[in-house]
């Protein structure tokens, strides 16, 4: 068959409408201010003074990493566990998890930061039994515990998918060749999910890394990772150029791992010794 | 394998001595009245079954009679809810799989997707934290051995079926084993690439010596391959024996009826070397029931000869007549009953022709919960479609 029909392209249209209002043009438009300055007159200079949000990215990479590696190393065994679960234990379990989701993520990190609060429920409990009180809110604890909580579904359900497609006679196969129940994770589970984990990771990773409001509230405005400062510059007309060419590194960082993370998917093929 | 039965297992056991291991006579598996339940049902009814180290064994019996959950006890994926397993003479009731001298081939190979051939096969050796070089040397060996030169970085989802197949036995036969499980292993395979399968796994026993336990529903390939044959039933072993033993003496109705062609007619033991079937009475070999005792009659439809209709013990008339290359299979109307013969001569259907049978063709079995569930011939030809559909099994 040679070509579309005209319906074919006609149906195509308003997809094609979206993507040039609401992604190219944007793009175009962040292109745009990071390559100019506030005049509109071509410049690097926002380039160059990007040299001064360093620690800004450096803390948010390493936030996003903590609470990605902190969200594996629960999510991984929480989602074995779960796929190992019959019917309606299963079922409970999965509904659990996905509770908190169908709350907005903004009243769920507000809920949170309530309930760690000074004046907290948990901080009230520990002060009722005579312990004190712990700080976490406006700490860098309290903002890897937000992205934790925010987002640990989202690292365990893709693995939890893979688990369950995760066929049983391999795990036996393992066992028959000799494979203690260690030896079978990490030589057969843990390689044939290894997809769910890198969905799994990048989900979790990625709105991380980029967050705001999860550090504005449960950092109480004293940490500044780089989606606040994105925000911050925004904010303000004459510094529209700037957060520009933070979002623009922000978007190449992003693709960068996820590319890297899409290296783990390819079927590994191991060398002969 | 004890052969328990029968008067012939002298007679079997002298015309199948398998050359140089019959000597060992030590008991590598026992499986001591072991029986199984799956919700509340039982699906294995106090097994007992021997096997020598060395021994070619089949388990053979049709879809859902507990192959397969036989098999998986010996493996160690399923513990027996009563009695004994031994291995070597050690109870291995509660050892876990990987640490038996005893490897699978599953029914659906399960190679391990991630990994190419080379490393499938290397898998165990790799484990057992076997040297470099020697895991190079023996993948090469092994791989050899199943005829897969050259496919080392081949990706395993990129192999046929039989090429699968092949891997699976040489990632299982690596490390070793006492003992051999192959479930099935050419059931997904097309009847060519079966028999010379067949072949070259029964070569493969010989060479390396290692002890296999095979199922199967196909009688053929149970009975062309083994040195015993297990013959099951709802959960219940019928016979154990060699192929000649099961298929010239079948213990009963059932096995009678499963393993090859035969016709299974009631009959009335009068005495010792006295059958009567068919409204006539006939001599036999078969001794020792009680005067006049309900007996099951077996005959093999080669065993009957067609003779002129004044000579026949029985006549009857041709329904059907079917050409089979090197025989003329006939069905014929004794009175009511079709019979099933083998000719080398063409008889026209309608004809009338007589039987003869002599005294070693009839076989008399002891009446069992089997009798009367297998009719005659004259519905045969669904029969035959349902015995020899190999894919049968693939519900499971
Ligand atoms: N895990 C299980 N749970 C429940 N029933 C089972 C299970 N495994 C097997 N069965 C049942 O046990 C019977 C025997 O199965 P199987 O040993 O697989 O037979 P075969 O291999 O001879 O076809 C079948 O009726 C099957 O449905
Ligand atoms: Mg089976």
């Amino acid at each position: 068959m040679k070509g579309r029909t005209a319906f074919q392209k006609l149906a195509a249209v308003p997809h094609i409408v979206w993507t040039v209002m609401f992604i190219v043009a944007p793009m175009l438009f962040v292109l745009y201010f990071a390559l100019t300055d506030a005049d509109g007159r071509f410049s690097f200079a926002n380039i160059t003074s990007l040299s001064q949000y360093t620690n800004v990215f450096i803390l948010s990479i390493a936030f996003a990493l903590i609470a990605t590696v902190i969200c594996l190393l629960i999510g991984y065994p929480l989602a074995y566990y779960m796929a190992q679960q019959k019917g309606r234990t299963q079922k409970l379990l999965m509904v659990l998890l996905m509770l908190p989701m169908w709350c907005n993520l903004l009243i769920r990190t507000y809920a949170l930061m309530t309930l760690l609060d000074n004046g907290g429920l948990l901080n009230s409990l520990l002060d009722s039994l005579g312990l004190g009180k712990i700080t976490i809110v406006g700490t860098d604890f309290g903002v890897i515990l937000g992205m934790i909580y925010d987002f640990l579904p989202y690292m365990v359900l893709p693995i939890f998918t893979a688990m369950t497609k995760l066929d049983k006679q391999y795990i036996e196969a393992a066992h028959d060749l000799g494979c203690s129940h260690l030896q079978t994770m990490t030589r057969v589970v843990i390689p044939l999910t290894l997809s769910g984990v890198v969905s799994g990771v990048t989900m979790v990773f990625v709105p991380s890394i980029s967050t705001f409001y999860i550090s504005q509230k449960l950092g109480a405005g004293k940490i500044d990772l780089v989606g606040d400062t994105i925000e911050r510059l925004f904010q303000n007309p004459s510094t529209y150029n700037v957060g520009a060419v933070i979002s623009l590194v922000m978007m190449i960082l992003i693709i960068i791992s996820v590319q890297v993370m899409n290296r783990f998917t390819d079927d590994e093929k191991r060398v002969m010794p | 394998m004890v052969i328990e039965s029968r008067n012939t297992c002298f007679f079997a056991i002298f015309l199948f001595e398998r050359s140089p291991f019959s000597k060992e006579m030590e008991n590598i598996i026992e499986l001591k009245g072991v029986s199984k339940f799956f919700d509340g049902e039982c699906i294995l009814d106090g097994i007992d079954l021997s096997i020598r180290d060395k021994e070619f064994v089949t388990l053979l019996g049709p879809s859902g009679c507990g192959k397969t959950t036989t098999l998986r006890i010996i493996g160690g994926f399923e513990t027996p809810d009563r009695g004994e397993l031994f291995i070597d003479g050690q109870s291995v009731k509660n050892t876990p799989p990987n640490q038996r001298p005893v490897n699978t081939v599953f029914q659906k190979y399960a190679l391990f997707p991630h990994l190419n051939v080379f490393e499938n096969v290397a898998f165990g050796l790799r484990l057992a934290g076997a040297p470099k070089d020697e895991i190079v040397r023996s993948v090469t060996e092994m791989l050899a051995l199943v005829k897969l030169k050259g496919f080392e970085r081949r990706t395993v989802t990129s192999l046929s079926g039989g090429q699968q197949q092949r891997v699976a036995i040489a990632r299982a036969l690596i490390n070793h084993p006492r003992v051999l499980l192959l479930d099935e292993p050419l059931g997904a395979l097309d009847l060519k690439l079966r028999k010379d399968m067949q072949n070259e796994l029964k070569k493969i026993q010989r060479q390396t010596g290692i002890t296999f336990i095979y199922v199967t529903h196909d009688q053929e390939e149970a009975l062309s391959m083994s040195d015993t044959v297990v013959v099951m039933a709802n959960g219940k072993i019928q016979q154990i024996g060699s192929p000649v033993d099961i298929y010239n003496e079948p213990e009963n109705a059932f096995v009678a009826d499963f393993i090859g062609e035969s016709n299974i007619l009631d009959g009335i033991m009068v005495s010792d070397g006295k059958v009567k079937f068919s409204g006539r009475l006939f001599d036999c070999v078969d001794s020792g029931f009680a005067p006049n005792e309900p007996v099951d009659i077996v005959v093999r439809p080669e065993d009957v000869d067609v003779v002129k209709l004044d000579d026949g013990m029985l006549t009857g008339t041709v329904s059907s007549v079917t050409f089979k290359g090197d025989y003329y299979e006939i069905i014929v109307d004794v009175g009511g009953f079709k019979w099933m013969l083998e000719t080398s001569d063409y008889e026209a259907p309608e004809t009338r022709i007589g039987l003869k049978i002599e005294p070693e063709a009839i076989h008399v079995m002891k009446k069992s919960e089997f009798s009367g569930q297998f009719g005659d011939y004259s519905s045969f030809s669904d029969e035959m479609d349902h015995m020899s559909d190999p894919t049968e099994e693939e519900a499971e």
